[in-house]
């Protein structure tokens, strides 16, 4: 959900909206926003499932501390999705364990 | 409830407090309440008061000392507080009636005329208030002040409003 | 090899006033921050500060940021974005990586000025999508205006909890309860009043005990406390949320004084271990300062000052700066940082600060 009206910040500044890929599906995203809040403004909290039990990760801390938020960029595996600016077209895949190089680029 | 256990002041401690104005003074016109019970290192009240109403000194951490003479009742302290602890009360409105002014930084911000809900310190609706005024100039920086007509009897209990949808 | 006479690493609020007051007096400052936008967390509080005039109290904290960048603008600092310090050697010599590169700097003070990392707490579900830091609600609620959730729970009731939980429901949230393992409330009671008012719980003696859902936070189960810590069976309370917000205070981010070999001592009051040092926010470790939040966790408003102070006592140390002047300006920052060590909060801050001051001149 986005805060479009906020009491102290305003209103949003006309945002430059774009579209990305989330697993296959286009979804719009704000550019130069962090993929994760794209996500997570889109509604997905389920960013990347661990190796060895398969548990769900998200979002956690937010400032690419955590590596919680970590999928697969244009091809690129483990990338922190919280402190990586949207571009337009980027295609992101959930990641399943440590990833796998070579998935789709834009 | 007091306000280290649940985040509210009791009534015992708010009697307590220096920037409470007295009985008399209440019902000579609008006051200051002056809702600041810890000792934190914070005294913007003092400096916003035109009329040297409000009293911190040094060390910075004293509690805000009220000198209810002088104050006029302006209203002018309440969106400087940073711990939204200020609030102006009227119990000379109108024969039923007394006025609240609170500092209330949400969206949307009721109208002139508008019903809402009135809270006490805990977030309980207890009376209909009804808006008379809502300031929000650019020197308040964005802590827009309310003034409430509400029944005379929850004057010192209602803090908040809540707008009906 | 690059140089500059003072690098500074962290552009948070201790950075930035180092960085300003050292430039201005002529000093050669380097500011190294890891993010792409200097202001550390600065920009995240868009509440009004308390102190005094001359703590900026009562102004945003994001205004407070507009003006340090403005002000770091202005004197000539050199600012250094997307830039992590790996690593730190003994002739005050940096690594850091830049633009995917790696490049040293060598500097004649360096100033770590770090910050913290949040503290977590491991319960049954913590690691379930919807559990989440204090800083990163904050981070994407205030910075990027994402609402993680509808209804949230808060875990802790410091300032930064009862911060958080106000600004969750200026962005239209709902905080079902904020949580306290303690018997009393831990920030400000003037904090708390302002989310009592709108109805929200404050439950003290009160911890969480499990998050539960299905690939994410659906329920959260609360349990009392008693005198002992110990869970009071029965005193079970669950509350469907789709966040759990972790503000359990905050860590120094020592590393790179421990890669320089700073002296620690160890003050639960200040966060945790904490690198030694002076009235000059000096190390053990000639030419390394330490201000902000890595020297112990306070405010934000104690560590500008704190900046300050560094910045003054590197600007004397290079000769930018006669020890009058230097007393001088030392003298005033001082006076205010004693002012917002003072009362019931800052008191036990003030007292640890002092001791760790005395370990620094015993030595
Ligand atoms: S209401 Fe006006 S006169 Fe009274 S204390 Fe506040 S600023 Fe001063
Ligand atoms: S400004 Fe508000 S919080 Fe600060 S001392 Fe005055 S009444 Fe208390
Ligand atoms: S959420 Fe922690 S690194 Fe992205």
């Amino acid at each position: 959900m986005r805060v479009e009206e906020h009491p102290i910040l305003g209103e949003m500044k006309k945002p430059n909206v774009v579209e990305i890929e989330v697993d296959g599906e286009i979804i719009p995203a704000i550019e130069g926003e962090p993929i994760a809040a794209a996500l997570l403004a889109a509604g997905k909290s389920i960013f990347r499932y661990t190796r060895k039990r398969n548990e769900p990760r998200g979002v956690f801390c937010a400032i690419g501390r955590c590596t919680d938020c970590m999928m697969v960029v244009d091809g690129i595996p483990n990338v922190r999705t919280c402190v990586t600016p949207v571009r337009a077209g980027m295609k992101i895949q959930t990641q399943h364990g440590l990833g796998e190089f070579g998935g789709p680029l834009s | 409830m007091t306000l280290a256990k649940n985040g509210a002041l009791s009534l015992e401690e708010l009697a307590a407090l220096p920037g409470m104005p007295s009985k008399e003074r209440l019902a000579q016109g609008p006051v200051v309440v002056i809702e600041c019970a810890q000792e934190i290192p914070c005294n913007p009240c003092e400096a916003a008061c035109p009329n040297g109403a409000i009293k911190v000194g040094e060390p910075i951490t004293n509690l805000p000392v009220l000198a209810e003479e002088k104050c006029t009742g302006c209203g002018v302290c309440i969106a400087a507080c940073p711990g939204q602890a200020i609030f102006v009360i009227d119990m000379t409105y109108s024969e039923e009636e007394a006025t609240v002014q609170l500092p209330y930084e949400f969206l949307p911000l009721p109208a002139k005329g508008d019903l809402v809900d009135g809270l006490d310190r805990e977030g309980q609706k207890i009376c209909t208030a009804r808006v008379l005024r809502v300031l929000n100039p650019k020197k308040f920086d964005r802590t827009p002040v309310i003034t409430i007509a509400v029944p005379k009897e929850c004057a010192m209990a209602v803090r908040n409003i809540a707008i009906r949808r | 090899m690059r140089e500059t006479e003072f690098a500074i690493v962290g552009a948070g609020p201790a950075g930035l006033s180092a960085a300003i007051e050292a430039a201005r007096a002529g000093v050669q400052v380097t500011l190294i921050d890891e993010n792409d936008k200097p202001g550390g967390q600065l920009f995240k509080q868009i509440h009004k500060f308390f102190g005094s005039k001359e703590h900026y109290a009562g102004v945003r904290g994001i205004d407070i940021g507009v003006q340090l960048l403005h002000e770091v603008e202005t004197c000539g600092v050199e600012v250094m974005l997307n830039a992590v310090v790996w690593g730190i050697f003994a002739d005050h010599t940096l690594g850091i990586i830049h633009d995917h590169k790696n490049l040293h700097l060598k500097a004649k003070k360096i100033l770590l000025a770090t910050g913290a990392s949040e503290n977590a707490l491991a319960f049954p579900g913590w690691t379930l999508p919807g559990v989440m830091g204090a800083g990163a609600i904050q981070t994407l609620v205030n910075i990027h205006r994402v609402l993680p959730g509808r209804r949230v729970l808060m875990v802790g009731s410091g300032n930064v909890g009862l911060i958080v939980s106000y600004q969750l429901l200026q962005a239209g949230a709902e905080v079902v309860a904020v949580l306290e393992a303690m018997p009393k409330i831990g920030g400000y009671g003037v904090h708390a009043s302002k989310l009592r008012r709108h109805g929200v719980p404050i439950l003290t003696s009160t911890t969480i005990k499990e998050a539960r859902g299905k690939g994410k936070v659906e329920e959260a189960i609360t349990i009392g406390l008693d005198e002992h810590w110990r869970e009071i069976p029965g005193t079970e309370k669950a509350y469907q949320v789709d966040v759990i917000c972790l503000a359990l205070g905050l860590t120094p981010l020592s590393e790179l004084a421990w890669m320089a070999g700073c002296q620690f001592d160890y003050i639960p009051q200040l966060g945790g271990h904490i690198p030694v040092h002076d009235a000059n926010m000096e190390t053990t470790v000639n030419g390394i300062y330490v201000a902000g939040d890595v020297s112990g966790i306070e405010e934000a408003s104690t560590a500008m000052e704190e900046g300050k102070l560094a910045g003054i006592a590197v600007a004397e140390a290079l000769g930018y700066l006669s020890a009058a002047e230097a007393a001088c300006k030392k003298e005033v920052v001082l006076r205010r940082l004693d002012e917002l060590r003072s009362g019931p909060f800052g008191g036990v801050r003030k007292q640890a600060k002092e001791q760790l001051h005395q370990q620094r001149c015993s030595q």
